[in-house]
């Protein structure tokens, strides 16, 4: 046995082995990310900015022209602006939503755990799956579908749910869908930030006069969530720009998709991947919504102080 | 072998990793067991039973390669698409194009000499958006159509003629409007998706001109939208429907008097109404229209990344131009559709009379294919504007205006790019 220092091999590889074994777990995951995300990423900037007509091997640089036209683009514009709208919207609404029942839930003595899965279930349901059920069997706009039908029973009209603009009911649709959907996910989020709130707090509250409910709400629960709710409205503001699956099964069909109501993603899938396949026009529309997504992440973070009480903390 | 703990892992980490290496080109399995190269072929997925097998048999019965089908469901133009990009693509493949850019981009090989001394006998209609600067990309393969369906007894009973002019289907449809039964089916968006170019080719004007300008800068286009619009304001349109415009059920099932389909739908409305109905083109308008049918064709193409072009170029030419039986079949046996083929279309028994026969007279008399310079850029502008008009009340001659401005560009862009 040797006293020298140890091969490079036993070197990288750890004492006991740790080095060796945390790439052989990790690595795979480490190699994946960087093949199936960075360079996809990484090449599709380096696309905005050449014309790329069917082809992912461009030759002719063009510059910026890509994001100028893309800027230009009425329609890519007017989705911009929708969905800044419809995230005024659905943000808040969510966010409202599944405080609430996460604050229901979490007064339950009985039978938390069975209404804490019922509320949750729906976020293991597909976008798709979710969106063809409210199109076709509750939202149709024949006298037979689920709404009409209870409509009909007090007399209305039936109403074409997805076609009608003018009220635009397809939004009716969509913000019922996508509730069911995330409320759920979001409630869970809350319920683990409620149930990390210390009861001596309320104890505390209570010895000094707080009267339950909304005093205790406003000056003891919504403080103590506030890394949970700063973390949630960003989730949430992310993932309604970045919207696509329900909007695209239930607006599209096999001619396109209606100008309204048309996220930024289904745009940019029609102009890449659909068969107008120009993808450096559409790796150009790519980047500039990453970039907004994350402008108006980091002004949010920064707005809501994420991190804050770390530092003072420290 | 005594299996400890690292063997296993290390089978597992082996195995892992091969499977993550596997790779599906749709060249696996499958094959017609022909003694040349292997080649895939790709199709679109039909909704018509028997149309797999049949395209299965015809590659079985190719002895110069070994042909392996391949049948995908889902949206299929936008995966030839990606695959064309691929070396992992198909050899031969189906394709509702190609288009301008898949040409140009040199994404699919030419073969003109194919239809070398029968290329007379090809649909000129459907042949035209397959030909670019005089050579041919693409063998059309069977005809389809679009056309309005409607409902005699429907009609009769509400004392309505069949009409003839757009002014006449907007009457019709308010007319036929009761309180279970809409007048008219144009798709569950009010028809912006399916009519496209429909309504200015029934008003005497194109999309694109013979010599590469805006078709429509006129008018008379804008006359034409508002009367779509009409039909939406008068709430005459079925909207909402569980299936879309190019499923005949919400037609047979009542839900509307008239319908405007395809002529795959025929065999289901008349198995479903026998004698009670009746095809039309899509009624003219104004004084210099002229009925209108809109027609369009898959093609069997070539890719160009393909190592096996010639083998390729010759199973196509077997298929889609010398066995003519197997065209027959593929047209006529399992869905409905007019043979690419004049002379089989004339041959076809089931295309002799009735409304099949209307039909084929009104794609012959009154078709119309979407022009290759009609590029998906202003697809979506024309069809994002006639949305407006349709559904939100938009001034037509100002949607109009616009989309000339952006048609007019890329028109220019594809110019420029391909002079």
């Amino acid at each position: 046995m040797s006293g020298g220092r140890p091969g490079l091999a036993r070197r990288l590889a750890g004492p006991q082995n740790r080095n060796l074994w945390f790439w052989v777990f990790v690595g795979p995951f480490v190699l994946g990310l960087f093949v199936f995300t960075y360079v996809p990423l990484g090449w599709s900037v380096y696309l905005s900015f050449f014309d790329a007509h069917n082809t992912v091997s461009p030759t002719e640089f063009v510059g910026l022209d890509n994001y100028t036209a893309m800027l230009r683009n009425d329609a890519f514009t007017d989705s911009l602006w929708t969905f800044a709208v419809f995230t005024a919207f659905i943000v808040p609404t969510t966010f409202v939503l599944s405080l609430s029942l996460a604050l229901m839930v979490n007064r339950l003595r009985r039978a938390q755990a069975f209404f804490r899965s019922v509320f949750f279930l729906p976020a293991a349901c597909s976008y798709v799956v979710a969106a063809l059920i409210w199109k076709m069997s509750i939202f149709n706009g024949v006298r037979f579908g689920l709404a009409n039908t209870v409509l009909g029973w007090f007399g209305a009209d039936q109403t074409a749910w997805l076609s009608t603009t003018d009220p635009p009911w397809y939004w009716l649709v969509i913000v019922t869908v996508r509730l069911w959907l995330q409320a759920g996910f979001y409630m869970v989020l809350f319920l683990a930030g409620l149930q990390r709130i210390s009861p001596t707090l309320y104890e505390a509250a209570a010895v000094d006069g707080a009267r339950p409910g909304w005093q205790v709400l406003r000056h003891i629960t919504l403080p103590q969530l506030r890394a949970t709710s700063v973390a949630v409205a960003l989730l949430l503001v992310i993932n309604a720009f970045q919207a696509f699956d329900e909007f695209y099964n239930l607006l599209s069909d096999a001619r396109g998709y209606p100008p309204y109501a048309r996220p930024p993603l289904v745009y940019l899938y029609y102009t890449a991947l659909g068969q107008g396949q120009n993808l450096g026009l559409g790796s150009a529309g790519a980047v500039l919504l990453a970039l907004i997504i994350a402008v108006v992440t980091v002004g949010q973070a920064r707005w809501f102080g994420l991190g804050r009480s770390d530092e003072k903390g420290a | 072998m005594t299996i400890n703990r690292r063997t296993l892992l290390g089978s597992a980490a082996a195995l892992g990793l091969l499977t993550a290496c596997g790779s599906n080109t749709g060249r696996d399995g499958g094959g017609s067991g022909g003694k040349g190269p292997r080649l895939s072929h790709w199709y679109h997925q039909y909704g018509e039973a028997g149309t797999e097998q049949a395209v299965k048999r015809y590659a079985a019965a190719y002895r110069e390669a070994d042909v392996a089908v391949q049948w995908r469901p889902g949206n299929y133009d936008e995966q030839t698409a990606a695959a064309l990009l691929t070396k992992s693509g198909p050899d031969v493949f189906e394709v509702n194009g190609p288009s301008l850019d898949q040409i140009r981009g040199g994404q699919v090989v030419d073969v003109t000499d194919l239809l070398d001394g029968v290329k007379d006998d090809f649909n000129p209609v459907v042949l035209a958006p397959k030909t670019y600067d005089g050579r041919i990309w693409a063998v059309p393969q069977v005809v389809d159509m679009q056309l309005l369906y409607y409902r005699k007894s429907l009609l009769a009973d509400a004392g309505v003629e069949p009409p003839r002019t757009l002014d006449a289907l907007v009457d019709a449809a308010k007319e036929l409007t009761t309180k279970k039964t809409k007048g008219l089916f144009l798709g569950n968006d009010g028809g912006a998706g399916v009519l496209g170019g429909t309504p200015l080719y029934a008003a005497g004007l194109t999309l694109v001109t013979d010599d590469g300008k805006v078709g429509f800068d006129d008018p008379a286009a804008a006359r034409a939208l508002a009367k779509v619009r009409e039909l939406y304001k008068a709430k005459a349109l079925l909207l909402g429907a569980p299936s879309d415009w190019s499923d005949p059920s919400a037609f047979v099932q009542g839900l509307t008097a008239m319908q405007w389909s395809g002529l795959w739908a025929l065999p289901a409305v008349q198995k479903a109404l026998g004698d009670d109905f009746g095809v039309l083109a899509f009624p003219a308008d104004g004084p210099d229209g002229r009925p209108a049918v809109p027609v369009g064709a898959y093609g069997a193409a070539v890719s160009a990344r393909t190592r096996h072009k010639d083998a390729a170029k010759d199973y196509l030419k077997w298929l889609w131009v010398d066995k003519t039986a197997y065209q027959r079949d593929f047209a006529l046996s399992y869905g409905f559709h007019i043979p690419a083929r004049l002379s089989l279309a004339k041959k076809a028994d089931a295309l002799a009379e009735g409304p099949a026969a209307d039909a084929v007279r009104f794609s012959t008399e009154n078709g119309h294919a979407e022009p290759l310079l009609w590029t998906p850029a202003s697809r979506v502008a024309y069809q994002d504007a006639l949305s407006r008009v349709i559904k939100s009340g938009a001034n037509p001659e100002s949607e109009l205006r616009s989309v000339v401005r952006k048609v007019s560009a890329e028109l220019s862009r594809v110019r420029k790019k391909y002079a």
